[in-house]
């Protein structure tokens, strides 16, 4: 049973088809290791025991009257950050203390309708607000490969679940590479879909043009799946498009002949770790066996992609979270004279340290005087961020870097420097301000034994393309194969 | 203190009339029940996101295009930052720099003269929720939050507390006739900011200026801009310095006081919403849109008393309120005697909607009934008691006027034969009257006719019943 | 109240002031904290300046979209009762905050 969990969706599915295991061994196995394992790594928030195994009899039962759903009775861990009926939905922050969510995120009505079980909440920075997952409030998340080091952030939970073997597959968040980083410091498969591509009904917001919903998972295949269920336009979410849905699992398989991949010259420069680049440049030579062709492109304005990104996720933010005033749910702090000197006390005590630095800086930003050197100015350089990739992917099918400059780092290092972690978010941000998406795929391991990832970027709504290019690089290497020690 | 002047500009918000609120499907009724018209969209829940009302956005550029607005073919939804309780998001979607309609005037009369007030844009946006004071806390109802609101904003071209009225008039009646709003003013439909400011006759910069905030009667805003325009007139008169400043308008005392000072302006940090499309509007369809309009009241009126031959003052009546106009135009078309038929309408019809408190569309009498009775009239067939009988059937019931004449038996009697047994036995009845008429009491035939009138059950044709009389009684 | 900011650019952000604007009442030990924090990132995101982006329209959404929009019809929402159980403090299906003085 133990083994059953560290197996793909597909073969799950598959024993679940034959009779071989139930929905309800799952989850149990799957209790079992969260009782296990948990303590030490914390990558849950909450765990509903008896929810998910109800969840688990009502797929068993529906399987036995006839039901083929392929993702029947498969377990989920969701972000706390997406909305669930009935379940508090805290995004690691106390503002939201005692909220319930009245509603489905869009995202987990369609894993619901597909048939998926959702287990429990995973930990995370403070409104997706960080790279670490120690800015929540609930207790850090330690990283399944040494837990001495962050998993990553901000959806650290998830990743440290998948990899720990606590998931069989999580559902993240990525505003600035908060799928790709941790799942690259786990050692597990992160994919921020295209900007548009999953609706964020239900995703609490951090930064709205930027925000994506995504999987963490064992394999690039189980990403393929789960993207399957949650992409396609959505009523509810105007920014979510009606572009056709491809079969992304069709799309893999095969070798990388014809394809052209590009290394952008400003993702390879001083100041990465040189573990990271060494198993970075091993999985390139991988891709060229595999018949790819590599080119070396640029990506002019990167070193701008920090600063145009900090500038742009905290104005919205700023304003994302102003409604977390202690009106209608969540926290009230008290002792409040009239509602504004409510909302002061209230905003005090609920966020943590990173949120009120980020909005502080995001109301700088917008404020009268600031709003057009500071914001407007950002606006018009990821303009040029988006040409800079639009150009590239005129010539490349994909382009390959390192997710992040450096491996996991240790719990506490840059806690009290918030500008260095920002640096961190370098190779990733760009995706999300040029809307196009990205998969991080293990790569190998740094001489310290931590994963390094590698990351996939493609233009907007090729989603099957660059997963294709992670699944045929993963069939050709054993990362993806390789556990934590227990 | 004659030689200032007060300047005045209007912000009105126009509540839209969709079915459904700006960003998201809870109901837009009218004093329903506290926080029953609210979902996770419109109480700011975490995660939930605006959907735009495409009639809200059709109905604000019919609106600009009745107020001869030009039509931003592309424009945008912006967060206007402001913590309020009544604010579910502690921030406003509204439209800041490129809103949907810009320019446009409205022209409006007064004591006999015309005039443009020039308006300065038309945006759209959402409404905030209302407050309730409990003893030691407040409560809030998020039913009217997420509302679709017009705001139409004025250049300061406005004069006095008069000319505010004229306008708000004029713009209420073309909003009613464009068909976006119920402009029900007891519902908050119609809500006014007014910013005034005074200046030396003959300048043209503008003094620093005051706003009252949130004024939701016409009586109201009269009355506060009264106040506010003499307050200032006093204070330039006695040289004292005006402050920018928001005002209230105190109902009971009568008066507007501080509520803000400039120096706690807000810094709205307005941006474009990135949960929210840009809007981009195809030509064609504004164009179609335009071509829909209905015909503006004055146009309207001018032309109603060239077609119809009716009084300026009837035609002034008929078209302040469009569906009235409607019906006596449909009615009018189809009589002969379209003097007639405005009489019907400005009387009968009037008294009876207002005495009802109905609209028009609910009394059941059609413009086809209507002439058809005027034509009775006409001939003869009925008198004018047993008509207004007829025509209360028709507001009520509905139904042809002849069937009704026909069912109830009310054909005006003319018959020479029968009215001279009924005029001869009215003489018979009362010889004093008689008498007296001969003493050249004239009076006493009106009481000689309501005899005859009452033994024909009403019926008599009175003019023929006169006729008889006179030569009967040799006069 | 705000200490000296680390660099002289850091001057320009008042953290008490934007505070305020944010309505977060933070301690001055807080305040203290952040000034020299948030002085540096400003410092450093200023960069941006020194780019040319005179012709450079700004993007604000991250793909192309226009004309997202909903019919007029009504959806089933939350009821009141469901509304108040998240709600701090409510009395007779309102929001309870504390006196609204205007």
């Amino acid at each position: 049973m133990s083994e059953l969990l560290d197996r793909s969706i597909g073969d799950i599915a598959a024993l679940l088809a034959r009779g071989e295991c139930s929905s309800v061994d799952l989850v149990q196995g799957l209790l079992h290791r969260i009782d296990s394992r948990d303590g030490d790594l914390s990558a849950y928030v909450s765990v509903d025991r008896d929810d998910a195994l109800g969840q688990a009899q009502r797929a068993d039962k529906a399987r036995s009257e006839g039901d083929h759903r392929d993702l029947l009775g498969i377990p989920i861990a969701v972000k706390d950050i997406l909305n669930v009926t009935g379940q508090p939905c805290t995004c690691a922050s106390r503002i939201l203390d005692g909220y319930v969510a009245p509603y489905d995120a869009t995202a987990i009505a369609r894993l619901r309708d597909a048939g998926l079980l959702f287990v429990g909440r995973t930990n995370m920075d403070e409104f997706a607000m960080g790279s670490s997952t120690e800015n929540s409030t609930v207790g850090v998340t330690r990283n399944p490969w040494n837990t001495a080091c962050v998993p990553g952030g901000s959806s650290g939970g998830s990743a440290a679940a998948v990899a720990a073997g606590e998931a069989v597959a999580a559902l993240g968040t990525d505003t600035g590479g908060s799928i790709r980083q941790p799942a690259a410091f786990c050692g597990c498969v992160g994919l921020k879909p295209s900007y548009g591509r999953v609706s964020r009904y239900g995703l609490t917001a951090y930064a709205s043009s930027l925000d994506q919903i995504g999987p963490l998972t064992h394999c690039v295949d189980d990403a393929a799946r789960i993207l399957q269920v949650i992409a396609g336009a959505d009523p509810l979410d105007c920014t979510c498009l009606d572009v056709v849905v491809p079969d992304y699992r069709a799309a893999l398989g095969g070798d990388l002949s014809g394809i052209r991949l590009g290394l952008p010259r400003e993702y390879f420069v001083q100041g990465i770790d040189a573990d990271v680049e060494q198993a970075v440049r091993g999985a390139i030579q991988q891709c060229e066996a595999l018949g790819a062709e590599i080119v070396e492109v640029s990506l002019p304005h990167t070193e701008y992609a920090v600063s145009t990104y900090y500038i742009i996720a905290t104005a919205e933010a700023s304003a994302n979270l102003a409604r977390f005033d202690g009106v209608r749910y969540g926290l009230r702090a008290p002792g409040g004279k009239d509602p504004i000197d409510m909302y002061g006390k209230t905003r005090a005590a609920g966020f943590g340290d990173e949120v009120k630095r980020r909005i502080l800086l995001g109301t700088y930003v917008l404020s009268s005087g600031y709003h057009d050197a500071y914001y407007v100015t950002a606006q018009k350089v990821r303009t040029l961020i988006r040409r800079d990739f639009e150009k590239v992917f005129e010539s490349c099918d994909a382009l390959l870097t390192p997710v992040a400059p450096t491996a996991a780092y240790r719990l506490g290092s840059v806690s009290d420097d918030p500008l260095s972690m920002y640096l961190g978010d370098i190779f990733t941000a760009t995706a999300n301000l040029a809307g196009i998406c990205a998969v991080a795929v293990p790569c190998g391991f740094t001489s310290d034994k931590l994963p390094v990832g590698l990351q996939i970027v493609g233009g907007p709504y090729q989603e099957d393309r660059i997963l294709q290019i992670a699944h045929a690089y993963e069939q050709s290497t054993e990362w993806h194969t390789m556990k934590p020690e227990r | 203190m004659s030689n200032y002047e007060p300047v005045i500009g209007l912000e009105t918000h126009v509540q839209l009339g969709t079915s459904s609120k700006m960003f998201c499907g809870c109901a837009t009724d009218f004093a329903a029940a506290p926080n029953s018209q609210v979902c996770p969209v419109c109480l700011g829940y975490p995660g939930s996101l605006p959907v735009p009302n495409e009639v809200a956005v059709e109905y604000t550029v019919r609106a600009g295009l009745m107020l001869g607005c030009d039509i931003n073919l592309y424009s945008k939804f912006d967060r206007k930052s402001y913590f309020y309780p009544d604010m579910p998001k502690n921030y406003q979607i509204t439209q800041y720099d490129m809103p949907l309609c810009l320019a446009g005037a409205v022209e409006i009369d007064l004591n006999g003269d015309s005039r443009v007030v020039r308006l300065r844009r038309i945006h759209l946006e959402e409404d905030t929720g209302k407050n309730v004071h409990f003893a030691r806390t407040s409560g809030v109802d998020f039913n009217r939050a997420g509302t679709p609101l017009m705001e139409i904003v004025t250049e300061p071209d406005i004069y006095s507390a008069d000319e505010a009225m004229a306008y708000l008039q004029a713009l209420k009646q073309l909003m009613l006739y464009a068909g976006v709003s119920e402009c029900n003013l007891e519902e908050g439909n119609f809500r006014c900011d007014v910013n005034c400011s005074v200046r030396p006759v003959g300048s043209d910069a503008l003094g620093v200026k005051t706003e009252l905030k949130n004024l939701n009667t016409f009586k109201g805003i009269h009355a506060a801009l009264s106040f506010e325009i003499d307050r200032q007139l006093n204070l330039a008169a006695s040289g004292a310095e005006i402050h920018q400043e928001t005002r209230r308008w105190d109902v009971d005392a009568g008066i507007t006081a501080t509520m803000r000072t400039k120096e706690d302006a807000h810094d709205y940090r307005y941006f474009p919403d990135p949960d929210l499309a840009p809007i981009v509007l195809a030509r064609e369809q504004v164009d179609r849109w335009r071509d829909e309009l209905p015909e503006a009241p004055r146009a309207r009126r001018v032309r109603m008393i060239e077609q119809y031959g009716i009084p300026a003052y009837d035609a002034g009546v008929l078209v302040a309120e469009k569906a009235i106009a409607d019906f006596y135009e449909e009615a009018a078309q189809s009589s002969p005697n379209p003097k007639a038929v405005s009489n019907w309408v400005m009387t009968e019809m009037l008294r009876l909607l207002s005495e009802r408190d109905m609209q028009i569309a609910e009394a059941h009498i059609t413009p086809a009934a209507l002439a058809e009775l005027v034509g009775l009239v006409d001939d003869k067939t009925l008198n004018s008691n047993s008509a207004r009988e007829v025509f209360g059937i028709l507001f009520q019931d509905g139904g042809r006027a002849a069937d009704i004449v026909e069912a109830r038996g009310l054909t005006q009697v003319s018959d020479e034969g029968l009215l001279d047994q009924f005029v001869d036995q009215a003489i018979a009845d009362n010889p004093d009257s008689a008498g007296d008429y001969r003493d050249g009491k004239t009076k006493a035939l009106q009481f000689l006719m309501g005899q005859v009138m009452r033994l024909s059950k009403g019926k008599a044709n009175p003019q023929s019943v006169q006729e008889l009389l006179r030569s009967k009684l040799g006069g | 109240m705000s200490p000296e900011p680390s660099q002289p650019g850091g001057a320009e952000i008042d953290v008490a002031y934007v505070a305020h604007l944010a309505r977060m009442h933070l301690s001055d030990e807080e305040i203290a904290r952040f000034q020299p924090q948030l002085g540096q990132i400003v410092d450093y995101v200023r960069q941006i300046q020194a780019l040319d982006t005179s012709d450079v329209e700004p993007t604000a959404h991250a793909i192309e979209i226009r004309n997202v929009a909903r019919a007029d019809t009504r959806r089933e929402g939350l009821s009141a009762d469901v509304a108040m159980r998240n709600a701090p403090q409510s009395k007779d299906d309102f929001f309870v905050v504390p006196k609204i003085v205007e």
